[in-house]
């Protein structure tokens, strides 16, 4: 099961390599509009075909996994920071910081958050860049999505707090800021990566749903998520099944980051 | 082994069923919601519409294909009083699908309704809005004359959707004068209509119409799964086919499709005029000035747009009306041909300079603006995209902002933060009095700029004028010549930027006969009492 893992990793090592040099190895603009070759099958000028107008899958697919799989762990990271500062304050703390903290973590998660991006797109200036729709979305993201991390955290901060060692270091005069860093923290780290690698996916999956609602990422930049609105039109899967590429690779990606995190812990 | 003579006739009776239950012919094709009513005079929605126009009977009827009116409950009548007034001859003898029959009395009884002002519906209002003060009286046994306080120019069109009921149940769908009446209604399934069997029209032949024993309206709001059942055969006509449907449905059912041509409909971009906009000032600038907004509209591809959109189902707009409006269109009106080296040129004229690729007003001030539009709507958001990039080669750029719909709303009618909008019009109306919200400056739908105290600009006073004639006015020639001007000045002034009318693109089983699909809604069953079912079997009533 080993070689399962490593090709996993290969693929999500791959995956950010390509991502990162999406601009060079694309061989248009993501945004050109070749109009005299719309909906073309694959061919060496356009190797995944064009869309309906006339834009290169290929090139499309390049920018948007990197705009994917960039973004995606970014707000992940984000999402993963607020929720390990909320959790371990609340998990070690206890009292009234506990419950304010709490409170918080359960206002966010009973949150209707879908109208509440519905809310925030349409209170954003007109005159946002594509690049500044898609730092929204997954900041958006990022602000929602901290809640369940933070209580999970909090659940192993306040079953470490009374453990054997962190009552000695305590004993031994250690101060609370350098008793989470030194002794709560490393202890928690496993739930923390965890944490973050479950998020990655989850964004992935939320902006790609985002883009059927018509509410990720603004075009003409391509998303995993805006670049699947096409399989809405699943009549048309049979006669060009290369539009089915970006869910392909969502699958392989969120696939693989499910085996490269749970592949030690379960196989090993 | 024989069979007993019982079992004979129950193995008779069983293979034999089936047929003799399906030899009713009943029409079935979807609605795509429950209907909020089914009181003829306050059928406001789609659907309502549809059960409205398939059971109520009226005193006269705009024929589709011709576009021209035609007697139906009224054998004839005659516009007097320089429009004030319209004296009707009903037809003798015609009765109600209940047996009640039918004479000047109702007519009356259904303008008293119309005239009560706790009736709050569209009918109801086009009525009071164009006639004030209308009273109704029985002048014979079959005469009937309705006054208006005011001249109504158009005023027979008006008729066209006025379902008479019976006086003495003025909200009825069982008691009808249509083809059909309402025979059984089940939420969330199916409304069932069965023929009026004393319904009056005969055919050439002498036999007694509607052909159709039932038409079955079954609720289906997933457009998708509406063509999926119509492929197999569940469905016998689909209204409203998508260009990507309609171009596999020709593929693979050549028989099935029809393209009635241009619909009245139309897709359309404005600027924000409005003065006291939350906009920087060089924009509002922009935006009012009439060689940037003709730059705009001539740098736009619209052929592209029909080709890659609407995969070539739909016609450049010249203006805001269709070709399909016969009598109203300005067939003169020059079409805006694509020249992005004319387009250019205008800018210059105006002061706006290219620096490399970013286009510059006198002031310096880079050309960017955002388009909104409706989200969701994939029709609407590969349009702005088009324009996007037609834009970026004069050196504008274009943002293109789909957000929700009602926030949309908000915007533009409201709070005015937007700087141009991408929209449509879905217009059922042939005559220009129905357009009178969108042209006269006062209007609250006249979107680049609603709600004038007094006309800012002096096209848009000219406007006004013109409306005001041709909506007092009742000699159609004078009308028609105002109306012209009107589009003139539009096309002129690019207050709004037309793009195309998308094509009326319909479905019908090969086994339907009669049927005669128009730009005009309804557009597939507004004869629906000449609609027959060739001998293929349909299924019996579930």
């Amino acid at each position: 099961m080993k070689t399962l893992r490593m090709i996993a990793l290969s693929l999500l090592l791959l995956a950010t390599l390509v991502s990162v040099g999406a601009s060079r190895l694309a061989p248009h603009d993501y945004a050109a509009q070749f109009r005299e070759h719309v909906d073309e099958p694959p061919s060496r000028a356009f190797p995944l075909g064009t869309d309906e107008l006339g834009r290169d899958r290929f090139s499309r697919l390049l920018e948007a996994s990197r705009v994917s799989l960039l973004c995606a762990p970014a707000a992940a990271l984000i999402a993963t920071l607020i929720a390990a500062t909320a959790g371990l304050a609340a998990g070690y703390f206890g009292g009234w910081i506990d419950a304010l903290l709490s409170a918080v973590m359960d206002l966010f998660l009973s949150l209707p958050w879908l109208f509440l991006l519905l809310t925030l797109r349409a209170l954003l200036p007109l005159n946002i860049s594509p690049a500044a729709s898609l730092a929204v979305t997954f900041f958006s993201l990022a602000c929602f999505g901290w809640a369940s991390g933070a209580r999970v955290v909090r659940a192993g901060t306040a079953n470490l707090r009374d453990a054997g060692p962190i009552l000695h270091a305590r004993a031994y005069g250690c101060g609370s800021l350098r008793l989470l860093w030194r002794h709560v923290l490393p202890n928690l780290r496993p739930i923390i990566a965890a944490q973050f690698w479950i998020l990655v996916p989850v964004f992935l999956l939320t902006e790609a749903n985002l883009g059927l609602l018509g509410l990720g990422i603004m075009e003409p930049l391509p998303s995993l998520g805006n670049m699947m609105t096409e399989l809405q039109n699943y009549q048309k899967i049979p006669e060009a099944p290369w539009i089915l590429t970006p869910a392909v690779l969502l699958v392989l990606i969120i696939g693989s980051l499910h085996f490269a995190i749970s592949e030690k812990k379960t196989w090993e | 082994m024989g069979m007993s003579l019982r079992q004979t006739v129950v193995l008779f009776a069983l293979v034999w069923f089936p047929v003799f239950a399906e030899s009713a012919t009943e029409l079935r094709f979807a609605i795509h919601a429950d209907p909020k009513t089914f009181d003829p005079l306050l059928a406001e929605e789609e659907v309502s519409e549809t059960i409205r126009y398939l059971t109520g009977g009226v005193l006269i009827r705009v024929n589709r294909q011709t576009q021209q009116l035609e007697p139906e409950l009224a054998a004839s009548w005659k516009v007097l009083d320089n429009a004030r007034r319209i004296d009707f001859v009903l037809r003798p003898n015609l009765r109600f699908s209940d047996g009640t029959p039918f004479g000047p009395v109702d007519v009356v009884a259904t303008f008293r309704r119309i005239m009560n002002s706790d009736l709050h519906s569209a009918i109801a209002d086009t009525f009071r809005t164009a006639g004030g003060g209308i009273t109704a009286q029985v002048n014979g046994p079959h005469e009937v004359s309705v006054t208006f306080t005011q001249p109504v120019a158009g005023l027979e069109m008006l008729f066209d959707q006025l379902a008479i009921a019976p006086e003495r149940s003025l909200s009825n769908a069982t008691a009808v004068l249509g083809p059909f009446f309402l025979s059984e209604y089940k939420s969330g399934q199916y409304v069932l209509l069965r023929r009026n069997p004393r319904y009056w029209k005969v055919d050439a032949a002498g036999n007694r119409l509607p052909y159709l024993d039932f038409v079955r309206l079954d609720i289906q709001s997933n457009r998708e799964a509406e063509m999926l059942r119509f492929r197999r055969g569940e469905l016998h006509l689909v209204d409203k086919v998508e260009p990507d449907a309609f171009q596999r449905l020709s593929k693979n059912m050549p028989s099935a499709v029809r393209n009635a041509s241009a619909s009245l409909d139309s897709e359309f971009l404005w600027f924000n005029q409005k003065p006291d906009a939350p906009l920087p000032l060089h924009k509002k600038r922009w935006f009012q000035s009439q060689l940037f907004r003709q730059a705009v509209s001539i740098a736009i591809n619209r052929e592209d747009i029909i080709r890659l959109v609407y995969r070539g189902y739909a016609h450049p707009a010249v203006g805001p009306v269709s070709a399909a409006n016969r009598f109203w269109f300005n067939a003169k009106l020059g079409g805006a041909k694509y020249d992005p080296a004319a387009a250019r040129k205008l800018l210059e004229n105006d002061g706006f300079h290219l620096d490399g690729d970013t286009l510059r007003d006198r002031e310096g001030n880079k050309v960017e603006f955002s388009l909104i539009t409706n989200a969701g709507n994939k029709t609407r958001e590969q349009i702005g995209l088009i324009v996007q990039q037609d834009l970026a080669k004069l050196g504008i750029r274009l943002n293109v902002l789909p957000i929700e719909f009602q926030s949309l709303i908000e915007r533009i009618t409201g709070s005015q933060q937007y700087e141009a909008c991408l929209l449509g019009f879905n217009n059922v109306e042939l005559d220009p009095n129905s357009q009178m919200n969108i042209w006269m400056s006062s209007g609250t739908l006249h979107a680049w700029n609603p709600k004038q105290i007094k006309p800012t600009t002096p096209w848009e006073d000219e406007i006004d004028r013109l409306m005001e004639k041709q909506h007092s006015s009742v000699e159609s020639a004078s009308r028609k010549q105002a109306f012209d001007r009107v589009q003139q000045v539009v096309v002129e002034q690019q207050p709004i930027v037309y793009l195309v009318h998308p094509d009326v693109l319909v479905a019908a089983s090969p086994s339907i006969r009669g049927l005669e699909p128009t730009p005009l809604p309804p557009h597939l069953y507004w004869n629906i009492e000449r609609v027959s079912l060739a001998a293929l079997p349909t299924r019996s009533n579930e």
